[in-house]
């Protein structure tokens, strides 16, 4: 995803000798004050203030905004759509990005741009192209509307939706790690007797895991935030197909900030923990590849 | 010949695992993209222009443009400090400030819109302050920038850490042992070093900027003519049954995304070589 995951230089571990006196670059206080006021006023005032507004709700009150029916049906459905559409993500993931980094094909470069599209697609786009194709008239819905199987708006919808925008991260993670990896290991694999199922199975996959887990964590942690792509496709049924994004801008509407405030502290607790996560992961993700190139 | 059978699959797996692959690129990625162009030209181009020449589709443009346009340079300023400090020097607590810059992205971007609501709004932080001065920030420009600012606060930062991390900073100390000052260095040895990076993650925060739904439409109010970005004005088209004119006007937002995409595989196609010219000038380092 990043370019810098182009960047095959290594992390230079050279200390300068203690005679060359190593000159400190100036800025330090300047850049990190910088980084430290503006993170305050855009991140973490803001942040805070959802979390002080929490804590002025007796605990009757917030229990009742985050722990009604429609709101436990709406978790469900996020979570559960979120999972079913990042594991989807993981193996179409994972496929692409073998065939884009093993594989020579025509047309090879425009499907590696194109599968950045849902980072560079608006997400209300995302969502009116998706409904116009999925609903019961349209290109991919005709054929499945007759078989009993709508896919707009209900939950069918909603988990194409997060598959369209989870892709990117699976396969962003994955291809920088394929890569890398050494082809030596797998000619010793099969100069071991290995088939090639077993090659992949025993030699490359255990490589690929952790960054497959990592792009998992954060296809499913965009899509458990997701709004825009879902809302057009949802058909945004309470207690059917009524995601918890939705939930919070329906209490904005009523004016019920406390409850908007207590449901939405419950999704920023997610993200927080969701973050902690990916980043463990990342971590080891570094380390099991790290000493190698 | 069983050498290369071993580090490769026979051809049937090959070209259906490309097959299948493709199969879903199409379906998933190439459909939703045509779809757009198609739905917006159902009655012919006219009437696609015509959505385009309506007054208040013409005010979302600007307003999308205002917004990047202040989002954009400010986070730029942001992601230089911020990966300065970060890449450049040892200190406490910097894998923790790192997670932070980080946290927006995993933050819903509804939440987001809400948090400055609840700073904002009439109920809000500053809210009786702001009234009885006259000032709006929700339901107006002000706060349809700062949502902005904050789903998009990480691009940049995140693009240029590792990419300054990777280069270090001998090339810098070089230059100040030369008798450079600080700026001299920055402009003349660190901005080179980082020029694609920066390229890359500016057009990426541009195209989320630009893009960006979920946020403005909580901070937004929906005023026609006033506080609509382009996405909020493909939704409100969208929701009165005018497709064609919704269409047209995601179809401009699309075609932002494909330019994206063609600048972003154009940097990195730059970047690479580069990079491989880098690589290819000490020719005592062999095998590198």
């Amino acid at each position: 995803m990043t370019i810098a995951t182009l960047s095959t230089a290594p992390f230079s571990r050279v200390t300068p000798t203690r005679r060359t006196a190593r000159r400190v670059l100036p800025g330090f206080k300047l850049t990190l004050g910088y980084t430290l006021f503006y993170l305050s006023l855009i991140v973490l005032i803001p942040l805070s203030s959802l979390l002080f507004k929490t804590f002025s709700l007796s605990w009757a009150q917030f229990w009742a905004a985050v722990a009604s029916p429609r709101v436990l049906a709406s978790y469900r459905l996020t979570f559960g759509a979120s999972l079913l559409a990042s594991l989807v993500n993981v193996a179409f993931g994972l496929l692409l990005a073998w065939v884009l980094v093993r594989y020579k094909f025509p047309g090879k470069k425009i499907i590696d741009a194109l599968v950045d599209l849902p980072f560079a697609l608006p997400t209300a786009v995302a969502g009116i192209a998706l409904t116009a194709l999925l609903a019961g008239n349209g290109w991919v819905g005709q054929f499945f509307e007759p078989l009993g199987v709508p896919l707009a708006f209900n939950r069918n919808g909603i988990v194409i939706a997060l598959i369209f925008i989870g892709l990117p991260f699976v396969v962003r993670t994955v291809q920088p790690v394929l890569e890398d990896f050494e082809k030596e290991l797998e000619e010793a694999a099969t100069c071991l007797g290995a088939t090639r199922w077993q090659t992949f199975r025993y030699v490359i996959f255990p490589c690929v895991a952790p960054a497959l887990l990592t792009g998992f964590a954060m296809a499913f942690a965009r899509a458990v935030g997701e709004y825009g792509s879902v809302i057009f496709i949802a058909g945004n049924m309470p207690m059917v197909s009524e995601i918890t994004p939705l939930i919070i801008i329906g209490k904005l509407e009523q004016y019920d900030y406390a409850g908007a405030t207590a449901v939405a502290s419950v999704m920023l607790g997610i993200s927080f923990v969701l973050l902690l996560v990916i980043n463990a992961l990342q971590s080891w993700q570094r380390r099991r590849s790290g000493g190698k190139s | 010949m069983s050498a290369r059978a071993g580090t490769s699959e026979p051809a049937w797996v090959r070209r259906s695992l490309i097959a299948l692959a493709l199969g879903f690129v199409f379906l998933f990625l190439l459909l939703p993209l045509a779809a757009v162009f198609t739905e917006a030209l159902r009655k012919g181009l006219g009437a696609a222009l015509e959505a385009l020449r309506e007054p208040e589709a013409w005010s979302a443009i600007r307003l999308t443009l205002i917004t990047a346009a202040i989002t954009v340079p400010l986070n730029l300023l942001f992601g230089v400090a911020a990966a300065w400090a970060i890449a450049k020097y040892e200190f406490k607590g910097k894998a923790f400030l790192t997670t932070l810059v980080d946290l927006p992205f995993s933050v819903s971007p509804v939440v987001a819109g809400l948090i400055y609501v609840l700073m904002f709004g009439a109920q809000g932080w500053f809210g009786p302050w702001l009234q009885a001065h006259d000032i709006k920030i929700i339901f107006a420009v002000p706060g349809i920038v700062l949502a902005t600012v904050f789903v998009t606060f990480p691009f940049i930062a995140r693009e240029l850490i590792p990419l300054m991390q990777a280069q270090g900073s001998e090339e810098e100390q070089a230059a100040l042992v030369l008798g450079a000052n600080g700026w001299q260095t920055f402009w003349h040895v660190t901005l080179p070093n980082i020029k694609w990076g920066l390229v890359y993650g500016v057009i990426l925060c541009n195209a989320r900027a630009m893009g960006e739904f979920g946020a403005v439409s909580v901070v937004s109010g929906h005023i026609r003519g006033q506080t609509n970005t382009l996405p909020l004005h493909v939704e409100i088209l969208y929701n009165e049954y005018q497709s064609v004119a919704a269409f047209a006007v995601a179809s401009l937002l699309a075609l932002l995304a494909v330019l994206t995409l063609l600048v972003k595989s154009g940097v990195e196609w730059q970047f690479e070589r580069d990079h491989k010219a880098a690589l290819e000038l000490p020719p005592e380092k062999p095998g590198v």
